[in-house]
């Protein structure tokens, strides 16, 4: 599997003497070593600056030279984003209904949708993935006026739906997409022994593939929420009052009168990035597939 | 139970057929349930009636504003059909065409970047070394990161004397004194574009390691008993197999990046002038500033036609060998 460079795959099996393949060995890895550090540093130097920054006093954030390791910590940032008007956890909660209520309602509808395209008799099945296909990638910016106006008639602006409404329209192809690919894979004599022992389609998917698929599931609801925690432009646009604002446009709107907050932007940055990042790392492993199969084939 | 000739739940185990029609639809209901047709239908409603209220039908509503002349600030106007004229009169402006230039040089700047710089990421975290589990780790890091904190991020970080970024450079001695990037003609959009290629290359960078490792590792110890080199191994066996989740990683990115909104929206505002005005924020700009609706919805409907464009060709390379 080596792509890079690399002189040794397994052992030294190769016409190479000792010597040389020592060399070869521990040129690879310094090489590999040199970009990974580099790589590393682009990664997480800037997350690394915003927590240093969210923890310092407001003197060592605008002190020059550049303080790189305090060793002086304070919470102030943090007191203060959450004694504010309105409070960054009311901002907090009001992101965690709409990301939640996107979640379930999404996958709800599709792992119905999913199960119909991938075990059940449809007709052009093709053009109705194509079309999924060309959803997931359809812009935000190209509804939102016309959704504006929509919720605005319906006068739902400045409440939970106002969101997840858009929401779960936009992450559904996503959904379906992600599940019918892995229902596709789940082995047809499963679901069809289940029948042939009496079950029917409705319980072969809630008794044989549902449990089977709990991992897609995981995956995809993770990335729907993801997306949801983040999500901006409609956010920003439909939610006027401070109050309902999710936490995104609340950090877009943090200011100040003379000078820019930054120690209480990276505080409050801190605290919503810490958990999505917790929650990615646990369950890295099926965020990659979910990603890859996302935009990949199965 | 042959029930509108529809294909049959179990048809080897299932009764005589002329039981079933001698029962009426509800009994026939009850006993044997809905055909496999039936419930396909049943179980996809849901989500055709989401899609085609929330995405099919305000789409078709962009389009039908942008065909009339609606402008909140003077509703007494009403909503005239005007035809194409929003498109005509948008097609002659010149903050339009500097969107259009704006927009593809963030596109191909930040898509160009992000494939070569991921596509370094991807071979080395293919390699097998100790260690490699914390790079594919701190990967995710950028990605997790909504893009409003990492644009609020990137410019706290350029901000002018006391931010990261200028502590940075004069470090490496590559400028000397207080450099602000953002309010700069030339350095606003590479600046926007750093933060990009910040937080999107995790991404192609795990697409692309999805398509390292499929490639057969016999493929390599052939190429190398050949006596091929890792030059000539990297440009006939990984690239050539790699194409496809590179094309595929291309498009992706390429619509989603020319659709762009929140990062430079929340990072420079358009800003300096009309340096880094994208296609979105210009329509945005003209949707909910100048609350012009007719217009800002013409834009929104150019700026959806060249990403459906893309998309339809992204669509086909991934659906091609499937159903």
């Amino acid at each position: 599997m080596s792509t890079l460079g690399g002189q040794i795959v397994r052992g030294a099996q190769g016409p190479s003497g000792g010597t040389r393949f020592k060399r070869g060995k521990v040129a690879r890895l310094i090489m590999l070593w040199i970009l990974n550090l580099f790589f590393l540093f682009f990664f997480l130097f800037p997350f690394y600056w915003q927590t240093i920054t969210s923890l310092k006093s407001s003197l060592d954030i605008s002190a020059t030279p550049v303080v790189w390791f305090p060793t002086h910590f304070v919470f102030t940032h943090y007191q203060t984003i959450f004694a504010g008007t309105p409070p960054f956890g009311r901002n907090i909660l009001n992101s965690v209904i709409v990301a939640t209520a996107t979640t379930l309602i999404s996958l709800l509808l599709g792992t119905l949708s999913a199960y119909a395209l991938a075990r059940l008799p449809l007709p052009a099945k093709r053009t109705i993935l194509v079309l999924v296909i060309v959803m997931v990638t359809f812009p935000g910016i190209a509804l939102v006026a016309s959704l504006f106006v929509f919720l605005r008639d319906l006068n739902l602006t400045d409440t939970y739906g106002a969101l997840i409404i858009p929401y779960v329209a936009f992450s559904l192809p996503f959904a379906i997409w992600v599940l019918t690919n892995f229902f596709r894979d789940i082995p047809a004599e499963l679901a069809e022994q289940a029948e042939v022992d009496g079950c029917t389609p409705v319980q072969s998917l809630t008794r044989v593939i549902l449990p089977l698929s709990a991992p897609a599931l995981v995956t995809a609801g993770l990335l729907i929420f993801i997306g949801a925690w983040n999500e901006f432009l409609f956010a920003y646009t439909f939610m006027s009052q401070s109050n309902m604002q999710t936490v995104p446009v609340a950090i877009y709107y943090f200011g100040g009168l003379h000078e820019v907050p930054w120690g209480e932007i990276s505080a409050a940055s801190e605290a919503v990035s810490l958990p999505i990042i917790a929650l990615v790392l646990i369950f890295q492993r099926s965020i990659v597939q979910g990603l890859t199969a996302g935009s990949l084939k199965g | 139970m042959a029930a509108r000739g529809a294909p049959l739940i179990v048809p080897e185990t299932g009764p005589a057929p002329g039981r079933a029609a001698r029962l009426g639809w509800w009994a026939r209901l009850r006993r044997y349930g809905l055909s496999r047709r039936q419930l396909a239908w049943l179980l996809f409603l849901p989500s055709v009636l989401v899609l085609l209220g929330v995405l099919a039908y305000p789409a078709a509503r962009t389009v039908w504003i942008s065909l009339h002349t609606l402008r909140l600030d003077e509703p007494w106007l009403g909503e005239p059909f005007v035809g194409l004229k929003n498109y005509t009169f948008e097609l002659q402006q010149q903050d339009f065409w500097n969107a259009i230039g704006v927009s593809a040089y963030f596109t191909a700047g930040s898509v160009i970047s992000e494939l070569l710089l991921g596509l370094g990421v991807a071979l080395v975290v293919n390699e097998s070394f100790r260690g490699r589990g914390l790079m594919r780790a701190a990967m995710l890091v950028p990605w997790a990161i909504p893009a409003v904190i990492s644009a609020r991020l990137f410019g706290w970080m350029y901000s002018p004397g006391v931010g990261a970024f200028n502590a940075l450079l004069n470090g490496v001695h590559l400028h000397s004194g207080p450099l602000d990037v953002l309010s700069s003609d030339q350095l606003s959009m590479p600046a926007v574009i750093l933060a990009d290629v910040w937080k999107n290359t995790p991404f192609i960078a795990l697409l692309l390691l999805a398509g390292l490792q499929v490639i057969p590792a016999e493929l390599y110890e052939a190429a190398r008993v050949d006596g091929a080199g890792p030059l000539q191994r990297f440009a006939q066996i990984t690239l050539p197999l790699l194409r496809g989740s590179i094309v595929i990683a291309l498009l992706f990115r390429t619509i989603t990046a020319f659709q762009t909104f929140d990062l430079p929206f929340t990072l420079t505002a358009g800003g300096p002038g009309t340096d880094t005005q994208l296609l979105s924020l210009l329509s945005y700009r003209t949707l909910f500033s100048y609350v012009n609706f007719g217009r800002g919805s013409a834009l929104a409907v150019i700026l959806a036609l060249i990403c459906f464009v893309m998309a339809a060709v992204y669509a086909r390379q991934l659906t091609v060998e499937e159903f």
